[in-house]
């Protein structure tokens, strides 16, 4: 994976961003925090994160001018967070702060001029980096103006309780002492001039690092904010900033990089507030605006609190991993540059379904579909990809590529066509029949010769990052589409139709649904006289516009009272195959599935055959758009999901009826295996094993017929039951059997990958 | 260790002994139940779906 292309991507995330409270405080105080402590009644906890961000918490409990509540996400909603009284809620029921440090000393020297609140940070900063700190005051007691606010706001008790860290940090405060800045230059190594107000601003302060003309000596405070209402965190926030800059020059280090200027900021954080109910803000019974704890409690519950998350609570596969894109994108990139260890992400890269969902909700724009999809080409590239993460689909497209499945041939008796019929793998192995009728319709209504072409797109091997199968399917799907004279492709699946349009750039791709709302539906086409069906769009024509429409104009055509699900069209979500995702973690897969069925009662259409296979395999009445158009059962919302050897069997068949119904060809059986002869007798249970461990029933019959011929098997003579394994390639499949009437008896399979023998 | 499996071929109680697992490059000894007699062994499910499945993923995460 490109370095700077993934930390380009990292920082689209936008999740860490401060909020607008904290962003809009010039000492960027974690406003969110403090109110989530107050609403967890942990008060001391809520004082000591004010206490990270300013050194008077006390103080400033009292007196900030808070102009973090004005950027507040509850402004235009219904009112504030009152953050000020949180934390002065939080103040005054802690029961205790944690005493400052005092770190060995440094031998650099520092003068602060100045015991406002911006020299008084400035030098317990510095002393709590071990510099040696003298304050020069001209008045008689520090404090600069807040010596002037009324005893009604400022109690001495908190001034004075505040002051005590000067003292525990053995910072010499010279009061009534007033000083030139001249006598100071040889004795000390840094100044930082907070003088107030009063003082005549030195000419060019530095807005970024607050140094001045002189490369020792900064300056910030009141001075630098004559003619404007005061701002004790402000004050604060340039005193901390100063203390910064004076540490950077003392340590030899660049007083700029990597730091933002004092200050406020415009936050980036994206918040959603749509359906944020209005909650009145706490009025506190005390005059004085103080609020009791249980007041506080129901004020800080009031906070949002604010966070983007959006792509985490839209897709359950970022929510599985319980932390946000950035932080994904950080493990992925960090799991691809392991040279030695575990490559603890590889399941996450892996279970990503790729639909690009995130991308469409993200502010940003951030996809982790090419964040992953990346991440598995390298993966491969590497040879580092888990084999069983994605071998069974991949035998799967190696089926449907083979002889077994795969056919590309001119309507009978046509030798030209102007249309191709892709009706993909999935469609064909659930609903093999219906696709042999619309075939039929599509040569009767279709002019110029309607081509037929069985196969795969590819889709699953570029889910799996497998760029060299992606090209040899790729280019025999190009030369069948060259010898067929580049008809236009008609593709029945989304993803068959986007995968065309990718890798075909050539071909004219059109949905079968486009087709049929031109051309009309079959006669016997059902009519559902105001069936109520709940839609949903694949993940595949998230973007696909035509489509959508065509099929919900088919839909009403055929009668349907069409239901939206949520999300739908473009925002609509995957089913659990995109991305191989239910191969490689069948736990979120399930999740996302149950997620989506819960959304509606109404049975369900769609119109990928994954979709409504892998809802129906969760108990959700689904149907196809093409069951609706083309098939005899009474009841097809009620099919249950094909099994993966049902899957199998179904295009086989497919293949095998159309070369006989429409060629009238015999198809030439495969040599003869012995496996063939093997009858299977499945309970529910035992075919409901098979699918869930992906064990095929031809994999079974192999085993058993190689057990069968050999003898070569375990015997349980408490149940007579036989248990035998076979391992044709990379995986060993065991099968626990026992001979019936009918049939062998399946009672359990399971297989695994490690090789085991005798040494 | 499931009593009283016997060999389909030999007709003999397997026995714990001593195989050689490999997966990746990667070889352990594990004790399972093998026939005295020609050597076949006999991996239980709970042993395939639990400890090798487990190993099998780390191995493929090495």
């Amino acid at each position: 994976m490109d370095r700077e292309w993934v930390r380009q991507q990292e920082a689209l995330c936008i999740e860490e961003q401060p909020p607008a409270c904290t962003s809009a405080c010039p000492a960027h105080v974690d406003a969110r925090e403090i109110a989530e402590r107050a609403r967890r009644g942990d008060f001391q906890g809520g004082a000591a994160i004010l206490a990270r961000y300013v050194p008077f918490p006390r103080i400033i409990a009292h007196v900030c001018d808070r102009p973090c509540e004005g950027s507040c996400r509850r402004v235009p909603i219904d009112a504030p967070v009152q953050i000020h009284a949180l934390e002065r809620a939080c103040i005054d029921n802690a029961t205790s702060f944690p005493a400052p440090r005092r770190p060995t000393a440094l031998r650099f020297r520092v003068a602060v001029l100045g015991a406002g609140l911006s020299g008084l940070t400035a030098a317990v900063e510095l002393a709590r980096k071990g510099y040696r700190v003298v304050i020069f005051e001209t008045a008689a007691r520090p404090g600069g103006r807040l010596l002037e606010l009324p005893a009604g706001v400022l109690p001495a008790e908190a001034l004075d309780a505040d002051l005590r860290v000067l003292e525990m940090l053995g910072i010499e405060l010279r009061c009534a002492s007033p000083v030139a800045i001249e006598s100071l230059t040889t004795e000390y190594d840094a100044i930082y001039l907070a003088t107030g107000t009063a003082t005549k601003e030195p000419l060019a302060i530095d807005p970024a690092t607050l140094v001045t003309a002189d490369p020792r000596i900064f300056a910030g405070g009141g001075l630098r904010r004559r003619g404007e209402p005061y701002s004790p965190i402000a004050s604060i926030a340039d005193g901390r900033h100063a203390a910064v800059s004076i540490d950077r020059l003392l340590q030899g280090a660049s007083l700029t990089a990597n730091r933002e200027p004092p200050g406020p900021q415009v936050s980036r954080l994206f918040v959603n507030t749509d359906g944020v109910a209005t909650v009145p803000a706490i009025h506190s019974a005390d005059a004085g605006g103080v609020f009791t704890p249980e007041e506080a409690i129901a004020e800080g519950a009031r906070c949002l609190p604010c966070h983007c998350l959006e792509c985490v609570e839209a897709c359950e596969y970022l929510g599985h991993y319980r932390s946000y894109p950035k932080r994904y994108v950080r493990e992925i990139f960090n799991n691809d540059s392991i040279v030695m260890g575990q490559r603890k992400a590889n399941k996450m890269v892996n279970s990503c379904a790729l639909c690009g969902l995130c991308a469409d909700i993200c502010p940003e724009k951030l996809s982790m579909a090419d964040v992953c999809r990346s991440a598995r080409e390298s993966l491969v590239d590497k040879g580092k990809m888990p084999a069983s993460a994605h071998d069974f689909a991949l035998r799967d497209l190696a089926f449907n590529t083979s002889d077994r499945f795969a056919l590309a041939r001119h309507a009978p008796g046509t030798t030209a066509s102007a249309a191709l019929f892709f009706p993909g793998c999935q469609l064909s192995a659930s609903c093999p029949e219906e696709v042999e009728k619309i075939y039929a319709h599509l040569r009767e209504r279709v002019p110029g010769g309607v081509a037929i072409h069985l196969g795969c797109c590819g889709a699953p091997a570029d889910w799996a990052g497998r760029k060299d199968l992606l090209d040899g399917v790729t280019a025999g799907i190009a030369a069948d589409w060259e010898r067929l004279g580049n008809p236009r492709v008609i593709a029945a699946c989304p993803s068959c139709a986007r995968m065309f349009a990718d890798r075909l750039p050539n071909a004219k791709v059109m949905s079968l649904w486009t087709v049929l709302d031109a051309i009309g539906p079959p006669a016997g086409a059902r009519q559902l006289e105001g069936r109520e069906l709940a839609l949903h769009d694949p993940c595949a024509a998230r973007y696909d516009t035509g489509t959508q429409d065509a099929v919900r104009r088919v839909l009403a055509r055929l009668g349907a009272t069409v239901r939206e699900l949520p999300g739908n069209r473009n925002r609509t979500t995957c089913c659990s195959f995109g991305g191989l995702m239910s191969f490689a973690n069948p736990e979120v897969g399930e999740k996302v599935v149950k997620r989506r069925i819960a959304e509606s009662d109404a049975d369900y259409v769609t119109y990928c055959a994954m979709c409504r296979d892998n809802f129906a395999s969760e108990g959700k009445r689904s149907v196809h758009l093409l069951e609706l158009l083309a098939s005899d059962a009474s009841d097809p919302a009620a099919r249950p999901s094909p099994t993966f050897s049902q899957r199998h069997a179904c295009r086989g068949q497919l293949k095998t009826r159309l070369l006989f119904d429409l060629w009238g060809e015999r198809r030439q059986p495969a040599p003869p295996a012995p496996a063939d002869a093997v009858a299977l007798v499945l309970s529910q249970g035992a075919a409901a094993i098979l699918q869930k461990r992906m064990i095929l029933e031809e994999d079974v019959r192999r085993v058993i017929a190689h057990a069968e011929a050999t003898g070569d098997r375990v015997e349980d003579p408490t149940n007579g039951h036989f248990t035998a394994s076979l391992r044709p390639a990379n995986v060993t499949f065991w099968v626990e059997y026992s001979a019936g009437a009918t049939g062998f008896v399946v009672h359990n399979a399971y297989s695994h990958r490690m090789d085991v023998a005798a040494p | 260790m499931k009593p009283g499996l016997l060999c389909g071929r030999c007709h003999v109680e397997l026995r714990p002994g001593t195989v050689t697992a490999s997966y990746l490059g990667q070889s352990f000894p594990v004790e399972l139940p093998t026939c005295p007699s020609c050597g076949r062994v006999y991996v239980p499910e709970a042993l395939a779906t639990g400890k090798m499945a487990k190993v099998e993923q780390l191995l493929e995460d090495k």
